[in-house]
C-alpha cells in the first residue's frame, strides 16, 4: 500500500487537477494491474461497507498510545476526523508497510468483517504497528468504510483516458454500474477494442448534469430553440430494460432496483434495449408529494403494502438514452424526445401512470416563461431546466447546452445562537451555526446550517464564538445573540420534531446581515406566516 | 489564572508583573519597563518607556519595536539585580534571542519560559533546562496529536517538493512566519538546488541573523529582480500573509508550500488552500512539553495560551500541580499575528 499512499497523500494535499491527473497517471504507471483496479474502485467513491466499528477502533487506538479518553475527545475536537486522530495519536514509526494494496484489501481487511473481537483486535494492532502515520490514515480510513479522497469521478477519467489514450466518454461508460476490482477488469477497462457486445446489461449511462443559469436566460438566444422542462426534486434514475430484465440506477450508482417495486413492475413492459433518465417522485392525486416522504420511504427497510400504498412513487421521464438497443446519446435532443414520446405512448395505461413524460413548457417569449416559472412552489417544484433542442445527451455536468434556472429561495433573517467546529477542513474553526427566530423575547432554534461564507467571514465568526461563549455543552457553544444572518431555503413544512414546529428544506446562509442587530431578525410569527402562504399557493 | 496574593510573579491587566522588582515581563499594555522574551509581536509590544532583552536579541528588538525604543540588553545567563531581585535571561531554543526569563527573590525561583522548543535549531541556542519552583509555560500545541517529524526528515521533504517542482519548470513558493521560521527554512534546505529568493519582510530579518552568525545560504530580494523567468525552478521564502496578496503573480507558475506546526492537521492544511504543507514548528510538540515541564521540577506550572485547559488537567492527572493562565499570547495561529508579519516588507 505503499504507492496507494503515497497517492492519497499526494491527491490530498494538491488544489491543482492538473496535478492530481499526473498523481493518477503516475499510480495506475507504476502499480500492479491488481492494485491499479482496487485503488480505481476506491478513488471512484466505492467502498466496502464499515468492517470493524470506529469504537472499537478508537479503543484499541487508545490502549495502545496510553490516552485517556477526554484527551481523545479533546482531540478529536481539533482535527475533525477519528481516523486520523487515531493515525497522529499512535507512538511514530518510520518503517514503511510494502504490503500490495490489493493483499491488504482481500486478504487481510475484507475477511475481517463478521470475525470476532480478538481476531479482529490482534490484526488491526499488527498492521499498525508496521505502518507509518500515513499509511495508518489510509487503513483507518478503509477499515472503518469511510475512505474518500478529493478527487471527482470526472478527474479520474482524465487519467485513465490519457493513459490509454480512449475518449472521456468510453472509460466513463465502462466505468458505470457494479464491477470487480479485477486485473482482468482493468485490462478490459483500458482495451482499446470497442466490443459493445461485452457491456453488461445492467451497465448505465453517465448522467448528464446542467448548472445555475448565472446571467439572463435572453441571453441564450431563440426561445424557439430551447425546451423548458419543470425541474422536480426528487431522485435522479436511470430505468434500463435489456434482455427481460430492469435495473433502475441512481445518479450516485446505487442499484435501486428493488427499493422501486412499482417502477420495476412497470419497467417489463418497456421493450428490450430501453433506457429512460428521469425523477423518481413520490407522487398521489396528480401531484408530487413533500420530500420528506420520499425520505420516509427510503429510510424503511422493507416496503409494507401501508407504506407502498401512501407514498407511491413514479418516474418523470426527462430522456431517452437507448432506443431498440441502440446508444442514441449523441443525437438531438428533439430527436431523442420524439423517440421517448413514442416509446411512452405505446406503453399499457397502467405503465403510463407510472412513466409520465415531463411537460414540455410552451411560452411565446422569455418574459412569458419566466411568468410561468412564478408558479413553481405551487407545483412543488424547484423551477425550470432549459434544455437546447439541438443538443447530445453529454457525460457530466456541463455548461452550455443545459441549464438549471431555479426560483429564487425563501429567506429569513435569523441570529446566530450556538456554533460546533467543522469536520474535516473545517475541524479547528467554528463553522456548524444553529440560527434562532424571536419568539416573544426569546430565540428559538430554528435552522443549522453550515455553508454560504467565505474563508474570512467563516474566520471573522469563528473569532466571534471564542470571545462570546456563554456556555458550552459538550462540543456545542452557546454564543451572546448578536450576529444577524439571511437564511435561505427551498421549502417550509410543519413539523413536531423541531422546537419552532416548522422544518426547512437545503438551509444555508445567503448573506451576513451587518447591518442589522438582533433585534431586527424575523420572528417565529413571520416564518408561519411565511408557512401559511407556502401551503396555500401549493393547494 | 490564580496566583497567590502578594506572590513574586502575578498576572495584572498589563501582563506578568513583578511587583518587588517593579518590571513586567512580555506586558501587552503600556509599562514603564518591559523585559521581553522574545520578538514576536504577541509577546513585544510597542509603546514601553524601557526594555531589557537579551544580547543576541537585539538587533531583532530593534527592527520589531519603535526606531526610539531604549533598549537595554544583557547576556545569557548572567545574573542583573533589580531591587534585590536577581533576572536573568536563558535560551529558550524558539528563534535568535529567544529567552526564558529567570526571576527570583529570596530563594524563590520563577521561569517564565515565553516560547520554547527543545527540536534542534541550529539558528538560536538551544533550550535550557532550569529548576525553579513556578513554571509558566505555553501550550500552543499541548495536545497528543501534536509529535514532530524530526527536522532533517522535513527538509528532505521540502528539498525533494522543491527538485520536482524543478523539473516541471515551476517555483516553489513556501509560506513561513518571516522571524525566525523563515531563516530556520533558509538555513535547513539544500541551497544547491537553485536560486533562493525572498520576500521584503524575510529578507530584512535575515540580514539580522547573518550578521548574527547564523550560516544562511544566499538569497535575493524578490523584488530586485527584473526578468521573471529567473523564478522559475527556484525556491522563494515570503510570509504567510502574501499568500492572499498580487505578490505571487510575479513568479508564473508556482507550487505553494507552509511550513508550521499546524501542518500536522490535515484539516488545517487544507483550509490554507496550498499545495503542500510541512511540519515544522518553534514550538514544542506534546513529548517535549511534557520533558520540560518535568526538567523543571516546579512545584507549580502555570500553564498558558494553546490547549491550556486540556494540558492543566492532564498534569492534573499525572500528579503535577498545574494552574491554567490567561495571557494575550496567541503561539503562532492567530490571524492577528499574521497579519502583522507583512508589516516589515520593505
Amino acid at each position: 500500500m505503499k504507492l496507494f499512499t503515497e497517492l492519497y497523500v499526494e491527491l490530498d494535499q494538491t488544489n491543482k487537477t492538473n496535478e492530481k491527473v499526473e498523481a493518477m497517471k503516475f499510480y495506475f504507471e507504476h502499480a500492479t494491474k491488481h492494485d491499479s483496479a482496487w485503488a480505481l474502485y476506491f478513488l471512484s467513491g466505492r467502498k466496502p461497507r464499515q468492517i470493524v466499528p470506529s469504537k472499537l477502533l478508537r479503543q484499541w487506538g487508545l490502549e495502545m498510545s496510553g490516552i485517556p479518553e477526554w484527551l481523545y475527545a479533546e482531540s478529536r475536537d481539533t482535527v475533525g476526523d477519528g481516523a486520523e486522530t487515531i493515525a497522529l495519536l499512535l507512538p511514530n514509526i518510520t518503517d514503511v508497510d510494502q504490503t500490495p494494496l490489493h493483499t491488504l484489501v482481500e486478504d487481510q481487511l475484507l475477511p475481517l468483517r463478521g470475525s470476532d473481537e480478538e481476531t479482529q483486535k490482534t490484526a488491526v494492532t499488527e498492521a499498525w504497528s508496521r505502518m507509518n502515520y500515513s499509511q495508518r490514515l489510509v487503513y483507518n480510513k478503509l477499515i472503518t468504510g469511510a475512505f474518500r479522497v478529493g478527487v471527482s469521478q470526472l478527474l479520474v477519467i482524465r487519467a485513465l483516458s490519457q493513459l490509454s489514450e480512449l475518449p472521456t466518454d468510453v472509460i466513463a461508460h465502462r466505468l458505470m454500474g457494479e464491477w470487480t476490482p479485477s486485473p482482468e477488469f482493468f485490462e478490459k477497462l483500458l482495451s482499446p477494442e470497442l466490443d459493445s457486445d461485452e457491456t453488461p446489461i445492467a451497465r448505465p449511462y453517465p448522467f448528464h448534469l446542467a448548472h445555475q443559469i448565472d446571467f439572463l436566460p435572453e441571453d441564450l438566444g431563440k426561445i424557439s430553440d430551447w425546451q423548458a422542462e419543470w425541474k422536480w426534486d426528487g431522485i435522479r434514475a436511470q430505468v434500463i430494460k435489456r434482455q427481460d430484465e430492469v435495473f433502475i440506477w441512481s445518479r450516485g450508482e446505487d442499484l435501486m432496483t428493488e427499493r422501486f417495486p412499482e417502477i420495476q413492475e412497470a419497467a417489463y413492459v418497456l421493450p428490450n434495449g430501453t433506457v429512460l433518465d428521469g425523477e423518481l417522485l413520490p407522487w398521489r392525486y396528480g401531484r408530487v408529494l413533500p420530500f420528506t416522504e420520499m425520505q420516509r420511504r427510503i429510510g424503511r427497510k422493507n416496503l409494507s403494502p401501508k407504506i407502498l400504498s401512501e407514498v407511491p412513487v413514479i418516474l418523470q421521464c426527462y430522456d431517452l438514452l437507448e432506443y431498440e438497443g441502440r446508444d442514441i446519446r449523441s443525437f438531438e435532443f428533439a430527436t431523442r424526445r420524439e423517440f421517448l414520446e413514442k416509446v411512452l405512448s405505446e406503453l399499457p395505461a397502467a405503465s403510463r401512470e407510472v412513466f409520465r413524460i415531463t411537460e414540455s413548457v410552451q411560452a411565446a417569449d422569455w418574459a412569458h416563461l419566466a411568468a410561468h416559472r412564478e408558479k413553481s412552489r405551487e407545483l412543488g417544484v424547484e423551477g425550470f431546466m432549459l434544455k437546447h433542442r439541438g443538443s447530445p445527451y453529454r457525460v457530466g455536468r456541463h455548461r452550455g447546452d443545459w441549464w438549471k434556472w431555479k426560483i429564487d429561495p425563501l429567506t429569513v433573517d435569523a441570529v446566530l445562537i450556538y456554533a460546533q467546529k467543522g469536520s474535516g477542513k473545517r475541524s479547528n474553526l467554528f463553522t456548524d451555526y444553529t440560527f434562532g427566530v424571536w419568539k416573544d423575547d426569546e430565540l428559538v432554534p430554528f435552522a443549522k446550517a453550515y455553508s454560504g461564507l467565505n474563508d474570512a467571514e467563516i474566520r471573522k465568526v469563528d473569532r466571534f464564538v471564542r470571545d462570546n461563549t456563554i456556555e458550552a455543552f459538550g462540543p456545542v457553544r452557546s454564543v451572546k445573540a448578536e450576529l444577524v444572518f439571511e437564511l435561505a431555503f427551498e421549502a417550509i413544512q410543519r413539523s413536531t420534531r423541531h422546537r419552532s414546529g416548522v422544518a426547512v428544506r437545503f438551509p444555508r446562509i445567503s448573506r451576513w446581515r451587518e447591518d442589522k442587530r438582533p433585534e431586527d431578525a424575523d420572528s417565529l410569527q413571520t416564518v408561519f406566516e411565511m408557512l401559511d402562504a407556502y401551503q396555500t399557493a401549493a393547494k | 489564572m490564580c496566583m497567590k496574593r502578594g506572590s513574586l510573579i502575578s498576572l495584572t491587566a498589563r501582563g506578568l508583573y513583578c511587583k518587588r522588582g517593579d518590571f513586567y515581563i512580555d506586558p501587552w499594555r503600556p509599562v514603564d519597563r518591559a523585559i521581553l522574551t522574545h520578538s514576536h509581536s504577541d509577546h513585544a509590544y510597542r509603546g514601553n518607556k524601557s526594555y531589557l532583552v537579551v544580547k543576541d536579541g537585539e538587533e531583532l528588538a530593534r527592527i520589531r519595536l519603535d526606531e526610539d525604543a531604549l533598549i537595554k540588553t544583557q547576556p545569557y545567563g548572567k545574573k542583573l539585580d533589580i531591587d534585590g531581585v536577581k533576572v536573568s535571561f536563558h535560551p529558550a531554543g524558539h528563534i535568535l534571542g529567544s529567552s526564558q526569563v529567570r526571576v527570583e527573590f529570596q530563594g524563590e525561583v520563577w521561569v517564565i519560559s515565553g516560547d520554547y522548543k527543545l527540536t534542534p535549531d541550529p539558528t538560536c541556542a538551544p533550550f535550557e533546562p532550569i529548576k525553579c519552583n513556578y513554571f509558566i509555560t505555553e501550550a500552543t500545541f499541548g495536545l497528543p496529536i501534536y509529535k514532530w517529524t524530526p527536522p532533517e526528515q522535513v527538509f528532505g521533504e521540502i528539498n525533494d517538493w522543491w527538485r520536482r517542482n524543478q523539473d516541471r519548470g515551476k517555483a516553489s513558493v513556501i509560506f513561513a512566519y518571516s522571524l525566525g521560521k523563515a531563516q530556520r527554512v533558509l538555513n535547513g534546505v539544500d541551497g544547491t538546488i537553485g536560486p533562493i529568493y525572498t520576500h521584503g519582510a524575510v529578507e530584512r530579518i535575515t540580514n539580522a541573523y547573518r550578521r548574527a552568525g547564523v550560516p544562511i545560504h544566499k538569497t535575493t530580494y524578490a523584488g530586485s529582480v527584473t526578468n521573471r523567468k529567473e523564478f522559475a525552478g527556484s525556491l522563494i521564502v515570503g510570509p504567510p500573509s502574501a499568500q492572499a496578496s498580487t505578490w505571487l503573480r510575479r513568479f508564473g507558475s508556482i507550487s505553494t508550500g507552509f511550513a508550521s506546526g499546524w501542518m500536522m492537521v490535515r484539516g488545517a492544511r487544507r483550509q490554507r488552500a496550498i499545495d503542500r504543507g510541512f511540519v515544522l514548528s518553534d514550538h514544542a510538540d506534546w513529548p517535549e512539553l511534557q520533558t520540560a515541564i518535568r526538567a523543571t521540577q516546579a512545584e507549580t506550572v502555570y500553564v498558558t495560551h494553546g490547549f491550556a485547559p486540556e494540558m492543566v488537567r492532564w498534569l492534573n492527572e499525572n500528579a503535577m500541580n498545574a494552574v491554567p493562565l490567561k495571557t494575550h499570547f496567541v503561539g503562532d495561529d492567530a490571524p492577528e499575528l499574521l497579519d502583522e508579519e507583512s508589516e516589515g516588507a520593505v
